[in-house]
């Protein structure tokens, strides 16, 4: 263990000489979501006021999760930057992994990060990582589907109501679907969904002894009610279809609502990408009559700084320029109001520009309506909406939805898809040490 | 023919590669072995890592995943093969046949091969088997066909169908070569005979390929075994498409788990090797001199 | 094998012959042609072939978004480094194995080609703590070295079968001749199997150049290859089908230019000793 953390110490030193000498370079691993490429257009801007180069790693979700998980856990220090989610920054900041964001300039004003973002990415109350941009979801729905139905959406719809507004809108003969939901396996896809779908019916992961809580009724309601609805309503073959397969759809006029994430709202009412754009409404995410919880995740993609690296400096001014208001100006005044990165900042939404952006409000109020804490009706352990904010769980909840996925295409019932729910939590708790 | 003096000095031309890959394979396998009977949770450097005994090989081995994706690794490699085989015997019969610009019509058969299997698995996954967008949904609505949501509804047999576009060029390049070494002669004096062209074939055209055929499936064998890229871009493992190898990268990078997965890995050697003995008995025979 | 047949019969075998091969080559047709699409293009129904309004723009934006030319360098030297250096090692086991034959080399061969049976996954978080402690992380030279190793037995098994064919009777009239071991291998021996070590040499490279799972996960920057560059052109929010294409064929054209220009060399060592 001593040669080790001398050879360790040795190989510092002769990095830190090595970097004082050549102009610095910090490496970014980050995500190739719409929002990050287009920061990394702009990054000529931070290299010339900072001197700062700046190398992109720009790869697919999941390929991104397993390489920087692979990085962090092992100290390997190939990235001065990491973009990682909400899921991640808590966990790993209680390992001490991450450098602790709490002396951050005051013209950055991290008061000014929304509340509900600011406690998603903190442990023990400090930030580790800063919001890059943030989403709850919502229903997005077809005005003029509605209006030739007949009927009007509420601000704060229920199942009941999405599921009679469902029936009402599907038109077959017209390929358009009454719904669209995700239903693809994986922890970040159909997982995420059906989770805060069990919350809206009262749903929970676990109990506060860390039980498996599969084989209790609001599971199998909630699960029951989402696949008679997508069977009745939804588009063939839902059960691969995650957010990309359901944008699309939608895009394309198949859908006459979605319950997705809020970033959504910014391509469906872009008239370049969307044949709808015009005729685009929103409103909450819906609950069970009487539950309390609605079913709206809350998610960021922040940028985070590795503990250990040698530009620990440069990092920091790199995630101030790319998380400030400064950037989310620059961006507007480019791209326009609507494609700002969202859901990050307060003042954002006091802008009034934005405020004229129709999906704004929207989206404040269900970034608002997401407690990370409290999760569902029921007491639960664990922090986290659309997951629980614990290591093993990506690897339980991809698992658990690949059975429910299955279920969705008809391989098996429900109640078997719940029974291996169950017995896969189960053992894998038990496995961790739970 | 050998003398001493060749002797050791063919030992000594073979040693790099022989000590090279000892290494390759005993520090990996130690350290597999190593971690299998540990716990060790990456994610959780709250939990002292200690001795975990049998647990992981126990846990491991009773999980209700472990036989399926037995299983789905023998159906896949072997739906695999046998598709390569039959279609690639085909194939190479007609590509032996006199035509004009045999040249590039095997470039176009051989091309699938030059392609990484990421990029296949994404074009495959994207451009044609997607339910909405696709262009075999195009197909089939054409036709009046309900489009086939190819990935959850067969899964298996759509991932075998990729795999097996990747590997039918590697097949029928083998084949043809054998086919054509075919002393024609043979075959003629077969046709004078009136043989029908069903017994030609069975007689003497399969045994002559059976060599060419166990290469095949022994190169395919090695390289199907591990086959992951084509599962993580379509499935991710689900509707039953987990084999034991994405098994293992479900327990060491999802789980984060690495005691339990190198538990797998060694199930994994374990299969390999059973396979490979099986193989070998087969292809042992075959490649006698 | 050149048969007279009549020119019907020629005529059918032709139109079939060339129904299959553009049928096996469909799917990578379609990929190029969608990537000269813009992306509304790309998914119009129904399909559009050949009448669209040609556009380079997806070849733009993914060429601003992602310096190809490094990850193609990257690409060359590794693939190409860890043949060249396979090749070196295996040549010497090979003519060993081929012309001095023990009773333990068949199992010797088969043990190689087993090692490739180990499944990867499974020693990622070693091989990266090993990396880690050596410094080859993302290093082209570290990469070499594994991509070397995985297909040493491989290589070894080709150029050992294609040794083979070799007759002995030349060397010993060489070694009647008073030749010496090395000139032996590098006056007789090689020229005759210069054929094999490249069709050896091509088969490898491919491999190595396809390569996805430790080229992915062993590199960040300065190391990483084409798999790394596609692995971000699966993109999880709109349309991406023209883009994702052209970043495909990008990846692909290198070798498959490659492979055409000198299939014949590959096809001439592709027996793996299956003609006798």
């Amino acid at each position: 263990m001593f040669l080790k953390n001398a050879l360790r110490a040795a190989t510092a030193l002769t990095l830190v000489s090595a970097a004082a000498a050549q102009a610095q370079t910090i490496t970014i691993a980050t995500v190739n979501n719409g929002d990050m490429i287009r920061m990394q257009g702009y990054t000529d801007q931070f290299t010339e006021q900072t001197g700062i180069e700046v190398e992109w790693v720009t790869l697919e979700e999941n390929v991104l999760r397993q390489r920087v998980t692979t990085d962090i856990t092992t100290k390997g220090g190939q990235f001065d930057i990491m973009t990682i989610g909400m899921y991640e920054t808590p966990i790993w900041g209680a390992n001490g992994w991450l450098v602790p964001l709490d002396d951050l300039s005051a013209e950055y004003d991290v008061d000014d990060i929304l509340p509900a973002m600011r406690n998603g990415l903190s442990h023990d109350g400090t930030l580790y990582a800063a919001p890059f941009y943030g989403e709850s979801s919502m229903v997005m729905y077809r005005t003029d589907l509605m209006e030739a139905a007949g009927l009007e959406m509420p601000q704060a719809p229920t199942w009941e109501f999405i599921r009679e507004a469902a029936a009402a809108m599907d038109d077959p003969e017209n390929d358009i679907n009454g719904i669209c939901l995700r239903g693809k396996a994986g922890w970040g896809e159909g997982g995420a969904f059906i989770t805060v779908t069990g919350n809206s019916f009262g749903a929970r992961w676990f109990d506060e002894n860390w039980t498996a809580q599969f084989d209790q009724p609001e599971w199998s309601e909630a699960l029951n009610f989402y696949v008679n609805l997508m069977n009745d309503y939804g588009p063939e073959g839902y059960a691969t279809n995650g957010f990309n397969e359901n944008l699309s759809l939608f895009q394309q006029g198949k859908c006459g609502m979605w319950i997705d994430a809020t970033v959504a709202a910014s391509f469906v009412t872009n008239p370049d990408d969307s044949t709808v754009a015009d005729h685009v409404g929103f409103a909450l995410a819906p609950n069970k009559d009487g539950v309390e919880k609605r079913a709206n995740w809350l998610w960021a993609w922040a940028l985070a700084i590795p503990a250990g690296t040698q530009q620990e400096d440069a990092a920091k001014q790199f995630i101030e320029w790319a998380t400030s208001k400064d950037y989310i100006e620059l961006v507007a005044e480019n791209e326009g109001w609507a494609n700002v990165p969202p859901g990050a900042r307060t003042s954002l939404y006091e802008t009034p520009e934005y405020q004229e952006v129709p999906f704004a409000q929207m989206t404040l109020d269900s970034i608002n309506a997401a407690d990370p804490t409290d999760p569902t009706v029921d007491p639960v352990p664990y922090v986290g909406i659309q997951f629980v904010a614990i290591p093993e769980f990506a690897g339980i909840a991809t698992l658990v939805s690949q059975e429910f996925s299955a279920a969705y295409a008809g391989q098996q019932s429900i109640e078997e898809a719940l029974e291996k729910a169950q017995a896969i939590t189960t053992e894998e708790m038990e496995a961790a040490g739970y | 023919m050998a003398t001493q003096h060749s002797r050791s000095a063919a030992r000594l031309m073979m040693a790099p590669a022989v000590v090279l890959l000892l290494g390759w394979m005993l520090v990996p396998l130690i350290m597999t072995l190593y971690f299998s009977f540990r716990n060790y949770f990456p994610l959780r450097p709250d939990r002292v890592p200690g001795w975990a005994g049998f647990d992981n090989y126990v846990r491991f081995f009773t999980s209700s995943a472990f036989w399926p994706s037995v299983q789905t690794t023998l159906v896949i490699v072997g739906g695999v093969l046998v598709i390569t085989v039959v279609l690639g015997i085909l194939l190479a019969m007609l590509l032996d046949q006199p035509m004009w610009g045999q040249g590039v019509v095997r470039i176009l058969v051989i091309a699938p091969f030059f392609v990484m299997p990421t990029v296949s698995a994404l074009v495959w996954k994207n451009m044609f088997m997607d339910p909405v967008n696709g262009l075999l949904a195009h197909l089939w609505r054409f036709f009046g066909a309900e489009p086939v949501s190819w990935l959850s509804e067969v899964p298996t047999a759509s991932i075998v169908m990729i795999v097996s576009w990747q590997w039918l060029p590697f097949a029928t390049l083998i084949l043809l070569t054998a086919i054509q070494s075919l002393d024609s002669e043979q075959l003629e004096a077969a046709a004078m005979d009136g043989a029908p062209k069903l017994k030609q074939f069975w007689y003497i055209i399969l045994p002559h390929l059976s060599r060419a055929i166990t290469i095949v499936i022994l190169i395919q064998t090695i390289f199907l075994l591990s086959i992951f890229a084509e599962i993580f871009v379509t499935t991710g493992g689900a509707f039953g498409t987990r084999t034991l190898t994405y098994l293992i990268f479900q327990r060491v990078l999802e789980s984060q788990n690495v005691g339990l997965g190198s538990a797998g890995g060694v199930y994994a050697i374990i299969l390999a090797n059973i396979v490979a003995i099986f193989l070998m008995r087969i292809v042992g025979k075959n490649l006698d001199a | 094998m050149a048969r007279a047949v009549t020119p019907q019969r020629k005529l059918v075998n032709t139109g079939v012959a060339w129904a299959v091969g553009l049928l096996i080559f469909f799917p990578i047709l379609w990929t190029i042609l969608t990537s000269f699409k813009t992306e509304a293009q790309a998914i119009n129904d129904p399909p559009l072939f050949l009448f669209f309004d040609w556009t380079l723009e997806n070849y733009t934006i993914v060429q601003e978004r992602s310096n190809y030319m490094r990850f193609l360098w990257n690409s060359v030297i590794i693939a190409g480094g860890s043949t060249i250096l396979g090749i070196l090692i295996a040549v010497p086991a090979a003519w060993s194995m081929a012309f001095v034959p023990s009773r333990r080399t068949k199992d010797i061969l088969l043990w190689m080609l087993s090692t490739k049976m180990l499944p990867a996954v499974g020693v990622l978080y070693p091989i990266y703590l090993l990396f880690i402690q050596l410094g080859l992380l993302d290093s082209r030279a570290g990469l070499v070295v594994v991509l070397m190793l995985i297909n040493l037995p491989i290589i070894v098994w080709m150029l050992y079968t294609y040794f083979r064919e070799i007759p002995g009777e030349i060397l010993e009239a060489a070694r009647m001749d008073g030749a010496e071991l090395r000139q032996e291998i590098l006056y007789i021996l090689t020229p005759m199997a210069i054929p094999g070590i490249a069709s050896t040499l091509l088969l490898n490279f491919i491999l190595a150049w396809n390569e996805a799972f430790w080229t992915l996960n062993l590199t960040a920057v300065d190391a990483a290859p084409l798999t790394a560059f596609i692995a971000s052109y699966s993109s999880p929010e709109g349309l991406f089908f023209a883009k994702l294409s052209a970043a495909s064929t990008m990846a692909i054209a290198p070798i498959l230019i490659l492979g055409w220009f000198s299939q014949k060399q590959l096809v001439r060592g592709l027996t793996f000793g299956a003609v006798k």
